[in-house]
Formats: structure tokens, sequence, C-alpha cells
């Protein structure tokens, strides 16, 4: 316990914690609400609510397993593809959302494509890893991913040791995943004696997870300089290094962030969060960044195209039936297991002509081809069915009354009410509303 | 909604979708393989027959059609020379692609990784290099004169991070903080708020050079497609007016969402319309008159339907294409470089007999960059880490076909402390001259401190 708290608490959020504030919370934090879904959480109020995500009851799966277009079993580990369904099924399915999102959070930070390492078994063990410690420390986390298998493959950390150092692994730790770019943080000096501090470990990904091992005669036994110390390290004192640089916490937290608010911390935030991080604990971060006022007040974000897919399928109670998800998550910027190279996916530039594109066929192929019966000749309340299909999402004022005057305007053209229903179901998912929370 | 938050070219394509509101999409068989020896004028026709044969609308209507597309390929067409750049993703090692075959030193730092000084073919810019086989298509077009080599091109101090460095490339400056791309900023002066088609990029995503603050700019895969239908998917009777009121939910939020987040998404639901139908004649595919590389890659169809764009009069400015696989060779490097670097360079070379067979070469300037080079001494993996000077090139009919800046050698003052190249060029100066030289505006307005450089001469006298 702090008793002399020389930082302020992290500001709590105080306003109104209704069904728009538990949906942008469930959209963030998860993948989008179940019909009913945001109003229950509402009525737990902000601190519950948040702890519902943070600690959840439990982590099981609930409803049937993902199947292809045949109902066959996926086959996430060899069939192309099926890891992506695999792991948008348990975001789907998932009671823990917030544990899915963390780790689909920690596979940007940690960014690793199947394109190099070519073993979709390695590449699942990674993302249990991330999921293992979702929530837990982050220090165990960096630890378990410098002696991942699919990083030493994709980074090249089996291919560094004495005599002839490898970089790639130790230069991305620092830049990308514990202390930041142009921030002074480090040298090239240091990224060549981290390598080598990094140095023993080998394997190959056509050999399998139990060929990785640390060989003791690959390492660089030699006194190594990082960060204006020096001392024999090896790869653990790598990772505490890291974890104990002095601008390690302002990167973790500043990052974590972005996450969740599109805008930056204010400096206050920022030191709270920071103090939240003093023992490397992610849950405190990630429960104090949930309740900020920033997170409820400031403006949207765009859904990524991953996010967007489980939450139409949620909203409409759909199950992975079908493996074309995965080509659909390609087209729209986003397919699992694949990010464009170590930085991650770019969550600033989500939403471009070709990435619309695809969110319009994942909206369409979730919507599917099925027609309403009894469909009123009633504008409102077509636009209010359409709106039970999806299980009541919040729309602006400015999307419902276009939609509302759409409905209008086709039925007095003589269109049948149904067909304006389907109309209306489309428009409201592809809409700006729904592509942003 | 109301109108006045139109522009014109909406007005005119919500007119024509008005007349025929519940028809179906596409007919198919309808139009023409765009770009296949047709004028612009034919072209632009087709494409408003497209227009009346989707939408069943009145003539009067189609020929507003007709005038709004052929105002914005005229334009294209008065100041049409076209800017393409094709990114080498992950910081290429220029010594494996015109290796220093003449330099014993080259031999003992690259143990495993050197090309022997009998393979290759001849480069008569500098007599101690000797181009890599796998860039035949280079050495050819260089043969003609239509290549321009940039052997050590980078930045005084460079930062060795992709994304660092990339970023710098990027926005044109070495500023980690400026948001909106170098090509961008041009756009934003020279472009127009309804042309999607002047920014394209070729890619999955947007390239980050193409970034605006204004106008709209493209991203699609290629030219063929873009269409809203998808194998497998229903389509809905209604489809082309659910397009149309989901572009117009967008143009509302786009001109009056206060939320930044709302307003951006409006925007791309906006444009994503109005390219579809700048785009449709293409949903039938395209004729090329010149074999590409046989690829599962998508890197060769990329540019062909790049250049059916060209020939077609699509009002183009600046083009990004992303070039096959990664040069980010830490390990196992020659096998990956090689077959990447022969994909690229016979695209290339096949995309600039398509340009001279279409007649529409002289308008074209493509430009070849990567973040970085690489490390001169090879790593312990058959690999090499991060470098300073790269390699750079200028491929067109229009280039000088010189080297731009000198190849640094590997001894002396070739090599930096850190065992880097240094560069002889700076990216900076290269984009100065190609505003100034290339499209003929001052370089000032859209590049930061850049009146110090020396401008090399990049085009022919």
């Amino acid at each position: 316990m702090h008793y002399d708290r020389s930082v302020a608490a992290v500001p709590v959020y105080s306003g109104a914690f209704g069904k728009v504030q538990a949906e942008r919370l469930l959209w963030r934090a998860g993948f989008g609400a179940r019909e009913g879904e945001a109003e229950a959480l509402a009525k737990l109020g902000l601190k519950a609510a948040v702890a519902s995500l943070v600690q959840p009851a439990s982590t099981d799966l609930v409803g049937p397993a993902p199947v292809d277009e045949k109902g066959r079993a996926i086959a996430p580990a060899d069939a192309y593809g099926h890891d992506h369904l695999w792991f948008l099924d348990r975001m789907i399915r998932s009671k823990a959302p917030l544990v899915e999102r963390m780790t689909l959070i920690w596979h940007d930070w940690f960014a690793t494509s199947n394109a190099g390492v070519a073993s979709q078994q390695l590449m699942l063990n990674q993302n249990q890893l991330f999921r293992q410690n979702a929530l837990g420390s982050f220090a165990d986390l960096l630890t378990g991913v410098t002696q991942d298998p699919a990083m030493l493959v994709w980074l090249n950390g089996n291919q560094n040791a004495k005599g002839r150092p490898n970089e790639n692994y130790g230069r991305e730790m620092m830049e990308l995943f514990t202390l930041g770019a142009d921030r002074g943080a480090y040298t090239e000096t240091d990224v060549r004696e981290q390598a080598r501090a990094l140095t023993g470990w080998t394997g190959s990904a056509a050999k399998g997870a139990t060929s990785f091992v640390y060989n003791a005669a690959l390492y660089d036994t030699g006194t190594k300089t990082i960060f204006g110390k020096s001392g024999a390290y090896a790869w653990q004192d790598a990772v505490q290094l890291c974890l104990s640089h002095s601008l390690h916490p302002s990167f973790f937290v500043t990052k974590l962030w972005s996450y969740f608010v599109p805008t930056a911390p204010d400096a206050a935030t920022l030191a709270a969060l920071q103090d939240l991080y003093g023992s490397r604990q992610i849950a405190p971060v990630v429960s104090a960044i949930l309740q900020h006022p920033d997170f409820y007040n400031g403006p949207r974000m765009t859904k990524p195209p991953v996010v967007f897919n489980a939450g139409l399928m949620r909203m409409r109670g759909l199950y992975v039936t079908t493996s074309q998800w995965w080509s659909l998550g390609k087209s729209a910027g986003q397919q699992l297991f694949y990010p464009p190279d170590v930085s991650g996916w770019d969550d600033t530039k989500w939403l471009d002509t070709g990435t619309f594109r695809a969110r319009w066929f994942i909206a369409t192929l979730t919507q599917g081809g099925g027609a309403p019966t009894d469909s009123p000749a009633d504008p409102a309340k077509l636009v209010k069915r359409a709106l039970q299909f999806w299980g009541y999402p919040t729309l602006t004022d400015r999307t419902t009354s276009l939609v509302l005057a759409f409905a209008k305007a086709q039925l007095k053209r003589g269109n049948a009410p149904a067909l304006v229903e389907t109309a209306l179901r489309r428009l409201i998912v592809t809409s700006p509303d729904l592509q942003t929370v | 909604m109301s109108c006045d938050d139109c522009t014109r070219s909406n007005l005119l394509r919500r007119a024509v979708a008005e007349a025929g509101r519940g028809l179906p999409e596409i007919e198919a068989g309808m139009p023409i393989p765009a770009g296949t020896g047709l004028s612009r004028r034919e072209f632009v026709s087709r494409t408003a027959g497209l227009a009346l044969a989707v939408y069943g609308g009145a003539p009067l209507v189609a020929q507003a059609f007709d005038e709004g597309i052929a105002n914005a390929a005229e334009a294209a067409a008065a100041s049409g020379r076209i800017l393409v750049s094709v990114f080498l993703a992950g910081g290429i090692d220029s010594l494996s692609v015109l290796f220093p075959a003449g330099e014993s030193n080259y031999y003992s730092l690259r143990p495993t990784l050197a090309l022997g000084q009998g393979t290759g073919i001849a480069y008569t810019g500098d007599s101690r290099l000797r181009w890599n086989s796998a860039a035949s298509g280079l050495a050819t077009l260089y043969g003609e004169g239509k290549v321009s080599v940039l052997p050590a091109i980078g930045y005084a101090n460079s930062d060795q991070s992709h994304f660092t460095s990339r970023h710098y490339w990027e926005v044109g400056a070495t500023d980690p903080t400026l948001r909106s791309g170098w090509l961008g900023r041009f756009l934003d002066y020279a472009g127009t708020p309804d042309n999607p088609l002047q920014g394209l990029c070729l890619d999955t995503a947007l390239q980050p050079s193409l970034a605006t603050t204004k106008v709209p700019v493209a991203t699609i895969q290629a030219a063929d497609q873009y269409t809203f239908s998808y194998a497998g998917l229903p389509t809905h009777p209604l489809e082309s007016s659910i397009f149309q009121e989901a572009a117009n939910i967008g143009a509302a939020h786009a001109k009056a969402a206060t939320d930044p987040g709302l307003g951006g998404a409006g925007k791309i639901a906006l444009t994503s319309h109005e390219l579809a139908y700048s785009l449709s004649p293409f949903g039938y595919g395209f004729k090329t008159p010149v074999a590409y590389p046989a690829s599962s890659d998508s890197f060769p169809h990329r540019l062909a339907s790049l250049a059916a764009m060209i020939a077609a009069g699509l009002p183009l400015k600046a083009v990004s294409i992303t070039a096959p696989g990664s040069y980010d060779t830490h390990a196992t490097q020659a096998s990956s470089l090689t077959k990447n670097l022969q994909l690229t360079s016979d695209s290339l070379l096949s995309f600039q007999r398509d340009l001279e067979s279409r007649g529409v070469a002289d308008r074209v300037l493509v430009h070849v960059w990567s973040e970085f080079g690489r490390r001169v001494q090879e790593n312990g993996s058959q690999g090499t880490d991060h470098g300073s000077a790269g390699l750079g090139f200028l491929i067109g009919t229009q280039v000088n076909g010189k080297q731009l800046g000198a190849y640094p050698g590997l001894t002396g003052g070739g090599v930096n402390s850190s065992g880097n190249l240094n560069p002889t060029a700076d990216f900076r100066a290269i984009y100065a001259s190609i505003f100034e030289q290339w499209f003929g505006v001052d370089s000032n307005q859209f590049l930061p401190n850049v009146g110090a450089f020396e401008r090399p001469v990049l085009l022919k006298s």
C-alpha cells in the first residue's frame, strides 16, 4: 500500500454510464454487444462493469464449435486461413472478451507473422502465450516472448549466436516492445550489445516446438555494455534491462493507452498510470484506462476489421460456419497471424477505399440473404425492425433520420416493404456509426 | 439530405442513380475491356454507356454523367504526368543488386553472400559494379538509357529503425511528427475534391506517402478488382440504391459530423462510391499488349492494370505500389532477395514495355525506393543487418539514364564507423527535383527545408 503517494490517482469517469457508454466499453474492450448485453452491463455501474471484464468469472467458450462450409471441424494448425477462423471464433464465443481482446493487442504489440515463421502450430502456441499472460505480468510476458519459438524464428533469435550476432530481435525488443524509437532510450551500440546478450537460442520451425532450446555453447559469455552498464549479460538480463529502464513505463502505458483511447493522455494521467505500473502488472493499468474520462468523453475510434467482423456476428448470434471470413479479413486489412510487419497493424489507418469494400462484404455475409415476413409499409417500423435484426445497436440521430428518409422514399417508389427492410439492415451496419465506436 | 454538401460529380451521379433505382447493378457482357486501343473520349462514352445500362437513366442525365467524368479525364490529359512510386519493403541490400565485383574486400566482407566476378551483367556507370543477373530487366532498360541509378541514396545520420526511416521517406523530411505524405501534400495542392484516382495506392492499405489532409485518394488492389459484387455473396435487388444511400449517409457525416471518427468513416464511404463508378468499365477485365511474368504474386497484374488505367485516360497523378516480398534479409538472404528482385525487375520491364506499346510512356516516371541499405559486412546468418545508404532508381523514357551520386566504395570514406555505406545522394533532393523537373511546381511548398540541397538533373535535356 502507498500511504505517501507523490502521484495523484488516475482520473475516473463520473458521467452517466448507460447503454451508449456500455456499448463503447464492450466494443473497445471486447467484440461488441449481443442483444441486451450493453443494457445489462450498464446496470452494474462503471466500476463493477470494468471489473467484470478485467476479472472475468469464466473464460469458457459458449456456443457451437467452428466449422467450415461443409460442416467439418476447422484445422487451425494445418489448413491455411483456419488459424484466423480459430481466433475469430474465440472472439465470438469467449465469456472473457477482454482476455481475447488483450490477446489481440499482444498479437499486434509483439507482431509476428506466419509469413516468416511458416508454422501455424508455432503461431497458435504463441497466441496461447499471449492469452495466458493477457492481463498478468508484462515481465512474464516479455520473458515468454523472448524464448517463444515463433518469435525466435520471426526475428532470427534462433540464429543469433556467439561470434555471429544477429541484431533483429534485440533491436525490436527495445524499439517496438519496451522502449520506443527516437526517445534517446538506447543507442546503436546498445542494439549490438543487446544482440550479444541474447545469444544462445537455437531451433527450427521445421523441427517443431521441442527443437527450440537454449544452448550455452552458442552464448556469448563476454562482457556487454548496455544502457551504460556493463556485465556478462545473458538473455534474462537483456529482458530485465529493458523492463527496468527508466523510459520503459512511459512507453508501456502510452502504447497500451493508444489501443483504447484515440487521443493522447494528459501529463497527470500519464504519470498516474506509470505509478500504477510499478510492479509491471498489466491489469491495473488496463482497468484504469477503461474507467478514464477520456475513454467515454473523447472522440470515436475505428473498430479494427476483425473486431467489426466478430461484433457483427455476435449482434446476429452467428458462429463460424464458413472459411470465407479469413479472406474477407485479409481484404479488410487484418488477416490474423499475418500482420504487415513487426510493428503490427496501423490502428490509425484502418479505413480506405479498399478496406471499406471488404467491410461491405463482411456486412453482406453477416446479414445473409434471408428476407423478413410481414414487413409493414411503415418506414419507422421498418427501421425499428432492421435495428432489432442487429440486436438494437445505437445509431446517431443523423444516420437514423437518413435511413428513415430512405425507407420513406423507397416505399413511395413502390418497392416492397420486405425489400426496403433488408436494405435498411445493410445500411445500418455499413454506416459510419458501426465502423466506429 | 440537402444537396449543397455534395460535389458536382456526386450530384450528377445521384441524378443518374435516381433515374433507375431498383434495376440490376450490372449486366454481364455489357461494357468493354477498357484501355485497349480506345481513345479517351471513346472510353468516357463507353463509361457513360455503362451508366446507362446500369441505371436505364434518361439520355440527358447520362450526358451529364459523361461530362463529369470527361472533365476529370481532360484535366488529367492536360497535365498528364504521372509518378509511380515503387517501394521495396525492408531495406534492400544495394550490394546484392549492383555488386562491387571490382573491390577485393567485397569478398572478405561477404564470404557467403558475395556474387562471383564472372557472374552478372556489366554496368557502365561504375567499373567496380555489376548488375545481379536477377536484375536483368533493369539492366536491359539501363542499357536503353531509361534507368537512372542512385547507388547510395539516404540521408546524414540515418536512422536504422525500419519504421522511423521509412516514415522519413514517406513524409519527405527527417521529422517524426509529420503526418501527411510528401506526395499527399502535392495532391492537396494539385488535386481536386472529387477525384480519388489522383492519388492511387495499388496495395491492400494506403501507402503513407499518399496521405493527404484535404483531397480524397484511393486504395484498390487492381483496376479490375473494385466491384462491389463478391462471389458467393447474395446481391440485393436494391443493391445500387443501397450503395448510393451508404454514400449519402457518408457524405452527411463527412460534412457535418463533429466527431473525427464519424467524419472520416463517412468520407471513405463517399469516396468508395465515386471510385467504384469511375472504375466500373474495368469490372470486366482489361487487355494487355505485352506479356508480364507469370506469378502467384499480384504485383505483375497490378502493374498491368495500372498501365491500362493510364492508357484509358483516368485522371491519375501519383501512384504507389509495394513490390513483392520483404528485403529485411537478416538470414539466408540470397534466396529470397534473388527471387523477389527477379520478379520485381521483370515486372517493371514489362510495365515499361506496356506503356511504350500503348504510347503513354512519356507521361510516366517510376521511382523505386527502400527505407535504407544494409550493413556492408554480412552477419553470421547468411544475411545482413540494417545499414545506412541504400539503392534507388528512376525509370522512364524521360530520365537521363545517368548515375545520380557516386558509388562510395567499400574502402576509405565510403563506409562509416558503424560499417555502413555513406550516402552520396539525399532522398529529399530527389523529391525536390521530381517536383520541380517532373511536375513543374515549386518544391518548397511541399518539402520543409530543402532549399540547401543541390538539385540533381533527372530528365533528358
